[in-house]
C-alpha cells in the first residue's frame, strides 16, 4: 500500500472547480514534484493532502487512514505529516529554540528536559545550530525557512509536503534551503513538493507530476517527462521555464 | 488667588486617601471584569450563534453611543425599577465593567483579527488542538498589539471613574466636593485632586511601560 493515495479527488471553491478527478499514489521513500502553472491546483492539492482543505469528492489516505469526512485522529495524523510553507510562518514571539519544541512537548513526544536536545539534533540537519536562542525576526529568510523545516523534523514526520518554500527568498539563500531538502531526500523522507526550482526537480525528484487546469496532466520519471513530454501543455510549460 | 491656603484640607487626608482606595478599587474591578466580558464577547462575535451576536452587537453599540454618566444612573437608578436595587459603589462598579468591557470587546477582537491566519494554521499542522493554537500561537502577540489600547482604555477607566461620585459613590472626586463643601477651598481641593489624578495615571503609565517592555521582548519587524 503506497503512503498516499490520492483517488479522483474533486474540490471547489463556491463555482470554481480547482481539483478535477485527480489521482496520485506516493510510495514511500518518494520525492514527488508537482508543477504547473499558476493557478493550477498544485497549492490546493498540497493542503488537501494535510485536511487544511476539506475535499468535495474522491478520497485521500495516508498510511490507509481517511484524510476527508469525520477525522477523529486529525492532530495526531498531522503530527505525522510536515509541511512548510512559502512565508515560513515561524511564531515571532518564540525563540527558535520554542518554535521547535513548542509541538514535540505539548503533544508529549518530548519532555521538557529533553527539549534543547531535541532543538539542538534537529538545527543541526539544518546547519543552524549556533541560532537556537534567536527570535525568528533576527534570521535571514533562507535561515527561517531551515528553522521551519526543523520545526517539522523535530515532530519526525513520516511525510513533508513543501508548498513554493524558496519562492519568498532572494536568489543567493535559494540554495542553502534547497541543499537541506537534497539531504533529506537522500535521508529516505517521503516528500512531495511544489516548485519552480526545476534544476531541483530534475536532480533530486523521484516522480514529476504536472498539473495543469486541476488535473494530473502528465507524470513520470524526471528523465522522460523533461525529455519527452507527451502533451503539448507540458511541452509550452518546459519552455517557458527554460527562458527564465 | 492672593491666599491660597492647603493647610484646611490637611486634616481630610484619611477622606481623601479613602477617596484614592475607593477609586481604585473601582477602576481594578472595572478593568478585570471589562476583560472579562471582553473576551468573552470577542470570542462570541468570532464563533458564537447568530442571536447571541446581534445582542452583543446592541450592547456594544449603546454603550459607545451613549454617555457613561447615562449608563451609570441607569444602572443606579432604573435597576431598582425591575426588583435590583443596588448600592453606589456595585452600582458604579457594573456600569463602569460594562463600559469597560464594550470597549475592550472591540480592541481584543481587532487583536485576534491582527494575527495572520498563517499562523493559526502553522500551530494546526504542528498537529496542535485549538486551544493549544490560541494559548501559544495567538495570545501573546496578539496581546502585545493591543496593549496599547487597552492601557489607554484603562487610563479613561480610571479617569471615568469621577462620574461614580454623581451617584454618591464615595471616591477622590466625591470626596474633593464633600471637603470643598466644609472648607469652602474650592480652587486648593479641585487643584490638589487634579494633582493627585496625575500622579495616578502617571504612575500607571510608567507600571505599564515597565510591564511591556519586560513581557514583550521579541524583536518585531521595522
Ligand atoms: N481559499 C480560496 N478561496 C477561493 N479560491 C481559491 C482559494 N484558494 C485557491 N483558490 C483558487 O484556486 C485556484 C488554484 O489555486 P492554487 O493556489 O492551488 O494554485 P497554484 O497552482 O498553487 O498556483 P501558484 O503557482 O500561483 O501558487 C486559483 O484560481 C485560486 O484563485
Ligand atoms: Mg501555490
Amino acid at each position: 500500500m503506497a503512503l498516499v493515495e490520492i483517488r479522483n479527488v474533486q474540490k471547489s471553491f463556491g463555482a470554481l472547480k480547482v481539483l478535477h478527478d485527480v489521482s496520485l499514489s506516493i510510495e514511500e521513500g518518494e520525492i514527488v514534484t508537482i508543477i504547473g502553472r499558476s493557478g493550477s491546483g498544485k497549492s490546493t492539492l498540497l493542503r488537501c493532502i494535510n485536511a487544511l482543505e476539506e475535499i468535495d469528492g474522491g478520497e485521500i489516505l495516508i498510511e490507509g487512514q481517511k484524510v476527508y469526512g469525520k477525522m477523529p485522529n486529525l492532530k495526531e495524523l498531522r503530527q505525522r505529516v510536515g509541511i512548510v510553507f512559502q512565508s515560513f510562518n515561524l511564531f515571532p514571539h518564540l525563540k527558535v529554540e520554542r518554535n521547535i519544541t513548542l509541538a514535540p512537548t505539548l503533544t508529549g513526544r518530548a519532555s521538557k528536559k529533553d527539549a534543547r536536545e531535541l532543538a539542538l539534533s534537529c538545527l543541526a540537519k539544518v546547519g543552524l545550530e549556533e541560532k537556537v536562542d534567536s527570535y525568528p525576526e533576527q534570521l535571514s529568510g533562507g535561515q527561517q525557512q531551515r528553522v521551519a523545516i526543523a520545526r517539522c523534523l523535530a515532530m519526525s514526520p513520516h511525510l513533508m509536503l513543501f508548498d513554493e518554500v524558496t519562492s519568498a527568498l532572494d536568489p543567493e539563500l535559494v540554495g542553502e534551503v534547497l541543499k537541506v531538502m537534497e539531504d533529506m531526500a537522500r535521508q529516505g523522507m517521503t516528500m512531495v513538493l511544489v516548485t519552480h526550482e526545476m534544476g531541483f526537480a530534475r536532480d533530486v525528484a523521484t516522480k514529476i507530476v504536472f498539473m495543469h487546469q486541476g488535473r494530473v496532466w502528465e507524470e513520470g520519471p524526471p528523465s522522460e517527462l523533461f525529455a519527452n513530454p507527451k502533451t503539448p501543455e507540458l511541452r509550452a510549460f518546459i519552455g517557458s521555464t527554460r527562458q527564465t | 488667588m492672593g491666599n491660597l491656603n492647603f493647610r484646611p484640607l490637611w486634616r481630610y487626608q484619611d477622606a481623601i486617601i479613602e477617596g484614592i482606595v475607593t477609586t481604585l478599587w473601582l477602576t481594578v474591578i472595572a478593568t478585570l471584569a471589562g476583560l472579562v466580558i471582553g473576551t468573552i464577547c470577542a470570542l462570541v462575535l468570532r464563533k458564537g450563534p447568530k442571536p447571541v451576536r446581534y445582542l452583543i452587537y446592541t450592547y456594544i453599540e449603546i454603550i459607545r453611543n451613549t454617555p457613561p454618566i447615562i449608563q451609570i444612573f441607569i444602572v443606579f437608578f432604573v435597576f431598582p425599577g425591575f426588583g435590583v436595587r443596588l448600592d453606589p459603589f456595585p452600582a458604579a462598579s457594573i456600569a463602569l465593567s460594562l463600559y469597560f468591557g464594550a470597549y475592550a470587546s472591540e480592541i481584543i477582537r481587532s487583536g485576534l483579527d491582527s494575527i495572520p491566519r498563517s499562523q493559526v494554521e502553522a500551530g494546526h499542522c504542528l498537529g496542535l488542538s485549538g486551544p493549544q493554537v490560541f494559548f501559544h500561537v495567538v495570545l501573546a502577540p496578539a496581546l502585545r498589539n493591543i496593549y496599547p489600547s487597552i492601557t489607554s482604555q484603562f487610563v479613561l477607566v480610571l479617569l471615568g471613574t469621577s462620574i461614580a461620585s454623581q451617584i454618591s459613590t464615595e471616591e477622590l472626586f466625591h470626596t474633593a466636593g464633600f471637603i470643598d463643601s466644609r472648607t469652602f477651598r474650592s480652587f486648593e481641593v479641585y487643584a490638589l485632586v487634579a494633582l493627585i489624578y496625575v500622579l495616578l495615571v502617571t504612575a500607571f503609565r510608567l507600571l505599564f511601560a515597565l510591564i511591556g517592555k519586560l513581557a514583550f521582548r521579541w524583536p518585531t519587524r521595522r
